[in-house]
C-alpha cells in the first residue's frame, strides 16, 4: 500500500499508507490526521484540503483542472504547489508522496 | 419578538424544502441566512454546474434547483431573513429565543438548523495590521462607491467581484488589480475590457503575486507585493478591496451547547433532533452513522423533523400522516382546492 507523508507548517510529520484510489484527502481523514478539514467532503466546493506538495512530486500527479485553481484562489495563503487534496487519488506512482498543510484551512 | 413555530436557519435547499415539509403539516416558519440571497451553496459555491443525483431530475443547476424549490414553497408565504446571522440561541420555557447580528428576536418551540458547513464570509488578508485597518482602509465589499472615488486602490483576487470592481471604479480611481496567477476566472468580455483598460494605462494588473506587507501608520500608505520569482513592488495605495472569496465558518452554532462531531452536529436518525429538545439539524451540518453529505439526503432528514416539529408546536392536536396526492387540507395548504 502507498506510504503517504503528512507534514504540518511547524515540521511534525505523520506517514500513513493509504489505499490504491483514495484521495489524499480521504486517507486523511480515515486516519484523523490534522489539518484537512474538507468541509465539503471531495467535491471541490471548498478549498479546506489544502496542502502544499513537495516539489519533486509536482509534475507526477496529474495537473489540477480550471476548477481547481478556481478553489485554490480561496484557500489560505496558497502558493505555487498547492493543491486540493481531494483531488490527488493515491496510486503505486505516488508511494513516498509528501505533502505540507498550511497554517490554518479557514 | 416574532413567534412562530419553527425558526429554520439556513436558507440552501434543505432549508427551504423544510419550509415546505412544515408547510404542508400547517406550521409556520421563517428563515434566516447570512447571505444576501437564498440558495446557500448551490448559489454561492455552484450555480451554473449541473447537479445529477436530484430523485426525478436527471440534471440541473445549483441556480434551477433553488428557483424550483422557491416556487414550491411560494403557497407558504414564508418570511426569510436574509443578511442577518444566527448569534445567540436560549430557551425560554417551552420556547428557543434567537437573537441575530441585527438585534432581531425570534421566539418558536422548535429551530432547525440547515446551515450546510457554517455561514459564509469574505476571506480576509491574514496580516495583522490589515485587521486594523478593515472599514478604514481595507474593504471586502463595495456597499458605497462613492467613497471609493478618486481614490489609488488595490484590487485583490481574479473572480468575478474583482474584476468587475475593477472596471467599475476605474472610471474615478486609479486602480491596479493583483492575482495570484496569470489566469483570471471572472467573465471573459469584463476580462477583455479591463485588458484594454490596462493598455490604455488606465488599469495596471499585477500577476501572479501575493500581499507581502501593508505600509501604514494611521492610515494605509503603501503595499509591497511580491512576484512568483521572488521580485517585490511597493504600490501606493489608499484602498485595498480583498476579493478573494468566501470562506465557511461555523461561528456562533459551536456555542449553542449542542453535542458535536468536529464542525458537525450529532443528531438522532429517527428524528434529526440534537441533545437539545426542540433543536434539530439537517443537510451537511448533521450527522449520524452512515451520513451522506447528498441534498436528497437533507430533503429526507427535514422530512422527519417536521413531523416532531408538529407534535412540538401542537402538542394538542394527534399528528396525521397525509399523501399530497390524497389530502384535501394539504392541497389547500398549497392553494390548489
Amino acid at each position: 500500500m502507498p506510504k503517504i507523508t503528512y507534514n504540518d507548517f511547524q515540521g511534525n510529520s505523520k506517514t500513513i499508507e493509504v489505499d490504491n484510489g483514495l484521495s489524499v484527502m480521504e486517507g486523511a481523514i480515515q486516519k484523523d490526521i490534522p489539518g484537512i478539514d474538507a468541509d465539503c467532503g471531495g467535491s471541490m466546493a471548498c478549498a479546506t484540503c489544502h496542502v502544499y506538495v513537495e516539489d519533486k512530486w509536482l509534475d507526477k500527479i496529474p495537473k489540477a483542472e480550471d476548477a481547481e485553481n478556481d478553489m485554490i484562489d480561496m484557500a489560505f495563503e496558497p502558493k505555487k504547489n498547492s493543491r486540493l487534496s481531494c483531488q490527488i487519488i493515491v496510486s503505486d506512482e505516488l508511494d513516498g508522496l509528501e505533502v505540507t498543510t498550511p497554517e490554518k484551512q479557514t | 419578538m416574532k413567534k412562530t413555530d419553527v425558526i429554520i436557519i439556513g436558507a440552501g435547499p434543505v432549508g427551504l424544502f423544510a419550509v415546505h415539509q412544515l408547510g404542508i403539516k400547517g406550521l409556520k416558519a421563517v428563515v434566516i441566512d447570512n447571505l444576501n440571497k437564498v440558495g446557500g451553496q448551490c448559489i454561492e459555491l455552484y450555480p451554473d454546474k449541473p447537479i445529477y443525483d436530484i430523485p426525478a431530475v436527471p440534471e440541473c443547476t445549483g441556480e434551477q434547483l433553488t428557483k424550483k424549490l422557491l416556487e414550491q414553497i411560494k403557497p407558504f408565504k414564508t418570511e426569510l431573513f436574509l443578511n442577518e446571522r444566527v448569534d445567540e440561541v436560549y430557551q425560554e420555557k417551552e420556547n428557543w429565543v434567537i437573537k441575530t447580528n441585527k438585534q432581531k428576536e425570534f421566539v418558536a418551540p422548535n429551530i432547525i438548523i440547515a446551515g450546510g458547513v457554517g455561514s459564509f464570509e469574505p476571506r480576509k488578508i491574514s496580516l495583522k495590521n490589515a485587521e486594523k485597518l478593515e472599514g478604514k482602509s481595507v474593504f471586502y465589499a463595495v456597499r458605497n462607491k462613492e467613497q471609493f472615488k478618486n481614490k489609488r486602490i488595490s484590487i485583490f483576487g481574479g473572480g468575478d467581484s474583482a474584476l468587475d470592481w475593477a472596471l467599475e471604479l476605474s472610471k474615478f480611481s486609479k486602480i491596479t488589480l493583483i492575482h495570484r496567477r496569470n489566469e483570471f476566472r471572472g467573465a471573459q468580455h469584463t476580462l477583455s475590457e479591463i485588458r484594454k483598460l490596462e493598455k490604455e494605462g488606465k488599469v495596471s494588473i499585477k500577476t501572479p503575486c501575493q500581499i507581502e506587507s501593508l505600509d501604514s501608520e494611521k492610515k494605509l500608505k503603501s503595499i509591497t507585493i511580491k512576484f512568483d520569482d521572488g521580485k517585490k513592488e511597493k504600490i501606493l495605495t489608499d484602498v485595498i478591496l480583498g476579493f478573494f472569496g468566501l470562506i465557511m465558518k461555523l461561528g456562533p452554532i459551536a456555542e449553542w451547547g449542542l453535542n458535536m462531531d468536529k464542525k458537525t452536529i450529532e443528531v438522532n436518525p429517527e428524528n434529526f433532533e440534537t441533545n437539545k429538545k426542540g433543536i434539530f439539524a439537517a443537510g451537511d451540518i448533521c450527522s449520524y452513522p452512515g451520513k451522506l453529505k447528498l441534498i436528497l439526503s437533507g430533503f429526507h432528514e427535514v422530512a422527519l423533523a417536521s413531523v416532531e416539529c408538529f407534535k412540538r408546536a401542537r402538542p394538542n392536536e394527534k399528528y396525521r400522516f397525509e399523501f399530497t396526492t390524497s389530502s384535501k387540507t394539504i392541497q389547500e395548504r398549497l392553494g390548489k382546492k
